[in-house]
């Protein structure tokens, strides 16, 4: 007789996935009405899950036959996560319900995607990295068509899913090599396997470069990001929003955890690579965005920029490396879910949605106080202290110069340079320019988020020390 | 001292904004009380910073009012605590925030409760950059300074602002980026960003090359130096006029300070190697921006020059590595801090009235406004470098320090006080003297009791530091004896007993 396995470390998966079945019947059984309720238990799902999580950081365990790993690193990834998606969902509400696309499978596809995604940072495997990873891409691309009636939004739906499918295709490819060199689909196995030989064969090699394409895909890092600025511009705002925050935050996890992990051993054959992921990333960024009128399009190059960052410190491959990764992701998921709240909040009075940068022009007066929660995630993204911006590039650059990467780190801040122009630009239409007709009021639910994200974002400097400390923990897990 | 002073006036702007962003009411009420607010805001940090002064130990070249607290990590603490090198720096920030206030008392009327808070916070940020012990702790303050001057200039500034204050923005931040760098580098090196610690840090002399190239392009920018001014015209021009009076008188003397502070007793070595560099750039800013200033049409730009030229001399006072030349940088820094602050606030004092900054525009202003050409007078002879006032001391022990290092560079700095003179009592002849022939020049009204307010402090000032120097040099003699000490010590290669721990 098989032995079950231990669900103890796979508790809170376990939650999400029920819980998110029973969500999807309340929906069928209630249709469209419902939609409101589902999200609020959605996201009180997504916040059970997230206490789950963190109730059990000092589980460390492997399960499910070694496919499974329950660890710091993989807790602190994903409460980031659950706290990401239960955020964007909040967002969501208020444009759900004025676009009159609200259906009860919203809350239910971010719930399936959120598990997903944490398959995907406690993956200890070939196979269920590769379960997690179609888990949470299959629902992020339905999720990319939800305006069912808009082209736009069917077109970013389908592109993405044809290049997902594209860079999937070569992420399995690049596994199958692996596991014909190694023998194993195991993390554990391939990275025993490859610190038992002496020489590495160049199958393996080829494997590990496949891999690392289909994950900077997911990461959307340069030259893998071309998809990017036409999803994030085509999909409805609130999945753009959730789709430049937690995946990205899954995506990021599961590439440190796949080469510190089963790659770790060979490091230096793919910092290079990394590293050059890392540079073209933060200066693609820095300077497409410049040029871009549509704040969706101008945000989905910000992102690439900052994934260069977070990649980082990857490409240092230290503790101090993915430390600096993690307290960058949980900075950016605030400051960008601010900013993305305030770009929900871009409502005319006659009630159309509006998406270009001009359109926020006198912002400051129409709207003082979202305006000044706005210029404060803009400066924290540009990197400007005393916000929090600033300390997630410190942490990066910390490792980097650690790692003795001084070419990346200058190159880096020379980015950040360039990258803080097109921020400034956006500040400069608020606050310097006549203003455009007025915005209607934020909802109080998108109101909520962008306070909670902008006081983060603002105080972020007095109490560093104990997120730095947590995230050092995770980072730790990851070195045995 | 048990009270954390320096924490308490540094923050205490920020208690004001709170204060003026609680402020409700139809926009006249609270216009009233956002102008009322961050003046007693400021006055109190003023009163707060004089027994700073009175209970200083001038004679002790160690750091006071220490204060450490936890932050960052090991080794990045919040670490506050001044000398005799910061310390006139503070007061000269805190005398003239509320100076700048009633400055923009009537001049700013559209969205003064934002104007307020970005200035009351730039004074924490200022204050905060002179009493910064910890390098991280600096670069918050260094850098943080550009958020709300960004906003000053771009939102309340003239028809260009917004091109200057990118141009500002931009330049100070490419420069600031490198010497983050850098001080990351020093804090895996010695695993402390502690400034007291890293002078006793001896470093490699090739790696304080690259990292005083790092902190060059920090400092450079932010004094100006030629040629990365470029910056400094533009945004003097464009900012509002309390506005150009922070940027000259505090924040140009950040670069200063950071070479005083930083790179000269962390990298002793490199700031000798670098020293004919400085000596080049600063000669090249005397001469040619004292000629620029010159031909200048706008009353803005041409000070603007000056200052240019004026902190060519703080550059090269410093290098010197003499008494006097450091002794008397500091002092050209805190005599412009008071002199360009006092001609930026004439040209306000005009501007208000007419709406206009071209010194052709103007002739004969004696005529009507009698106390205010009285003022400007004693200003342009401070300016200028006359004996009497406080410019004059500066740049006089500035030339000494500078005959004992380099006979021609002293040579070549010598010719700023005829150029200056020039340029500087020019434009006076032009704006004041002469016949009026604008009809709204003749309806033109004197001087008023809140300018007389502003005005009369300064004028005060710069005399007294012409006349009995002595409160504020003895304040930074023995902190300079000790730097220039430590600096020799350190090229010798004796650094380690004998080092600043004895004098802490």
């Amino acid at each position: 007789m098989v032995e079950f396995p231990d669900i103890n470390p796979a508790i809170a998966e376990l939650w999400l996935a029920l819980a998110a079945m029973a969500l999807l019947l309340v929906g069928v059984l209630r249709g469209d009405s419902a939609t409101r309720s589902v999200l609020w238990l959605g996201v009180l799902t997504l916040a059970v899950a997230a206490w789950l999580v963190w109730s059990n950081t000092d589980v460390s365990a492997v399960t499910f036959s070694g496919m499974y790993v329950a660890d710091h690193f993989g807790a602190f990834a994903k409460v980031l996560i659950l706290v990401g998606s239960a955020l964007t969902m909040i967002l969501s509400m208020d444009f759900l319900e004025k676009e009159r696309v609200g259906r009860p499978e919203f809350p239910v596809l971010v719930i399936f995607a959120s598990l997903g995604m944490m398959v995907m940072v406690a993956a200890n495997d070939l196979l269920s990295l590769y379960v997690g990873l179609e888990l949470q891409s299959l629902s992020l691309y339905v999720l990319a068509t939800f305006q069912r009636d808009s082209e736009k939004s069917t077109e970013s739906g389908l592109k993405y899913f044809v290049l997902g499918a594209l860079a999937s295709g070569i992420l399995l490819y690049g596994a199958t090599l692996v596991y014909g060199f190694t023998g194993t689909t195991s993390f554990t196995g391939i990275a025993g396997a490859l610190a038992s030989s002496e020489e590495q064969s160049v199958g393996i090699l080829f494997g590990l470069a496949f891999v690392t394409a289909g994950l900077a895909f997911k990461v959307a890092a340069v030259p893998f990001h071309m998809w990017t600025p036409d999803v994030y511009e085509g999909a409805p705002t609130p999945v753009t929003a959730f789709f430049s925050l937690a995946p990205k935050v899954a995506a990021l996890a599961l590439f440190m955890r796949v080469m510190l992990g089963p790659f770790g051993g060979i490091s230096d054959d793919w910092v290079g690579i990394i590293g050059l992921l890392s540079a073209t990333s933060m200066v693609l960024g820095a300077f497409a965005a410049i040029g871009q009128r549509n704040i969706k399009r101008l945000m989905a190059y910000s992102s690439i920029g900052h994934v260069g960052y977070a990649l980082m410190g990857l490409a240092a491959s230290s503790p101090g490396g993915v430390r600096g990764t993690l307290v960058y992701l949980a900075i950016y998921v605030a400051m960008n879910l601010g900013a993305w709240g305030v770009i929900l909040s871009m409502r005319r009075l006659d009630g159309g949605m509006v998406e270009n940068v001009e359109d926020l022009a006198g912002m400051a007066r129409s709207r003082p106080l979202l305006a000044a929660a706005m210029a404060i995630f803009l400066f924290s993204l540009a990197g400007v202290p005393p916000l929090a911006g600033f300390f997630g590039k410190f942490y990066v650059f910390f490792a980097a110069i650690d790692a003795e990467l001084y070419l990346l780190a200058v190159i880096g801040v020379l980015a950040t340079v360039v990258g803080s122009y097109y921020y400034l630009r956006i500040v400069q239409v608020m606050y310097f320019d006549e203003p455009a007709p007025s915005f209607v009021a934020p909802a109080g639910t998108t109101g909520a988020v962008v306070a909670v994200a902008a006081v983060f974002t603002l105080f972020f400097f007095l109490f560093p020390a104990p997120f730095v400390a947590e995230a050092n923990l995770a980072a730790l897990a990851l070195f045995p | 001292m048990d009270w954390p002073i320096l924490s308490t006036l540094t923050f205490l702007p920020l208690v004001g904004a709170a204060f003026i962003l609680v402020v409700r009411g139809d926009a006249a009420v609270v216009a009233r009380n956002a102008r009322n607010i961050a003046l007693w805001t400021s006055v109190i940090a003023f009163v707060l910073s004089v027994p700073l002064w009175i209970y200083f130990e001038p004679a002790d070249a160690g750091f006071q009012f220490e204060e450490r607290v936890d932050w960052l990590a090991e080794g990045i603490t919040y670490h506050m605590g001044i000398d005799g090198m910061s310390l006139p720096f503070i007061l000269l920030t805190t005398f003239l925030t509320p100076i700048c206030i009633l400055a923009s008392w009537e001049s700013i009327q559209t969205r003064v409760k934002e104007y307020m808070i970005a200035f009351l916070v730039m004074e924490t940020m200022m204050i905060g950059v002179f009493a910064a012990l910890d390098f991280v702790l600096f670069y918050l303050f260094f850098e943080g300074g550009l958020i709300p001057m960004f906003l000053i200039i771009g939102i309340w500034g003239s028809d260009n602002r917004v091109y200057a204050t990118f141009k500002f923005f931009l330049y100070t931040l490419l420069g600031s980026v490198l010497m983050l760098l850098g001080l990351l580098w020093l804090y895996f090196q010695f695993g402390t960003t502690d400034i007291p610690e890293l002078m006793r840090a001896g470093i490699d002399p090739f790696w304080q090359r690259l990292l005083w190239l790092g902190f060059f392009a920090a400092f450079a920018v932010k004094i100006p130096m030629w040629p990365v001014h470029t910056w400094l015209p533009d945004a003097h021009v464009q900012a509002p006029t309390a506005g150009s009076v922070v940027l000259a008188a505090v924040l140009l003397k950040i670069g200063g300070y950071g070479f005083l502070r930083i790179s000269i007793p962390i990298l002793p070595d490199a700031t000798v190697t670098f020293t004919p560099l400085v000596y080049a750039l600063s000669i090249v800013a005397i001469v040619y921006t004292s000629l620029v200033a010159l031909m200048q049409e706008d009353m803005k730009k041409l000070i603007a020059y000056s200052s240019i030229a004026h902190m060519g001399f703080v550059t090269i006072g410093l290098f010197t590595f003499t008494p006097a030349g450091v002794e008397g940088a500091i002092m050209v820094m805190l005599s412009h801090g008071l002199v360009s602050a006092a001609l930026f606030l004439c040209v306000g004092v005009v501007y208000d009235r007419i709406h206009t900054r071209l010194i052709a525009r103007y002739g004969g202003v004696v005529n009507r406004m009698p106390l205010y050409a009285a003022a400007f007078m004693v200003f342009t002879l401070a300016n200028v470098g006359l004996p009497g006032t406080s410019g004059f001391l500066g740049e006089f022990l500035v030339l000494v320090g500078a005959f004992q290092a380099n006979t021609w560079v002293a040579f070549l700095a010598c010719t700023s006080v005829i150029l200056s003179a020039a340029y500087a009592l020019w434009l006076y002849r032009r704006v004041i003297f002469g016949v009026i022939t604008r009809e709204d020049l003749k309806a033109i009204l004197d001087l008023n009791k809140r300018e007389v307010a502003i005005l009369a402090p300064l004028v005060a000032l710069i005399i007294l530091f012409g006349v009995y120097p002595m409160p504020i040099l003895e304040l930074f003699h023995a902190p300079v004896e000790n730097l220039i000490a430590q600096h020799e010590l350190a090229l010798e290669g004796l650094r380690g007993a004998t080092n600043f721990a004895a004098v802490q």
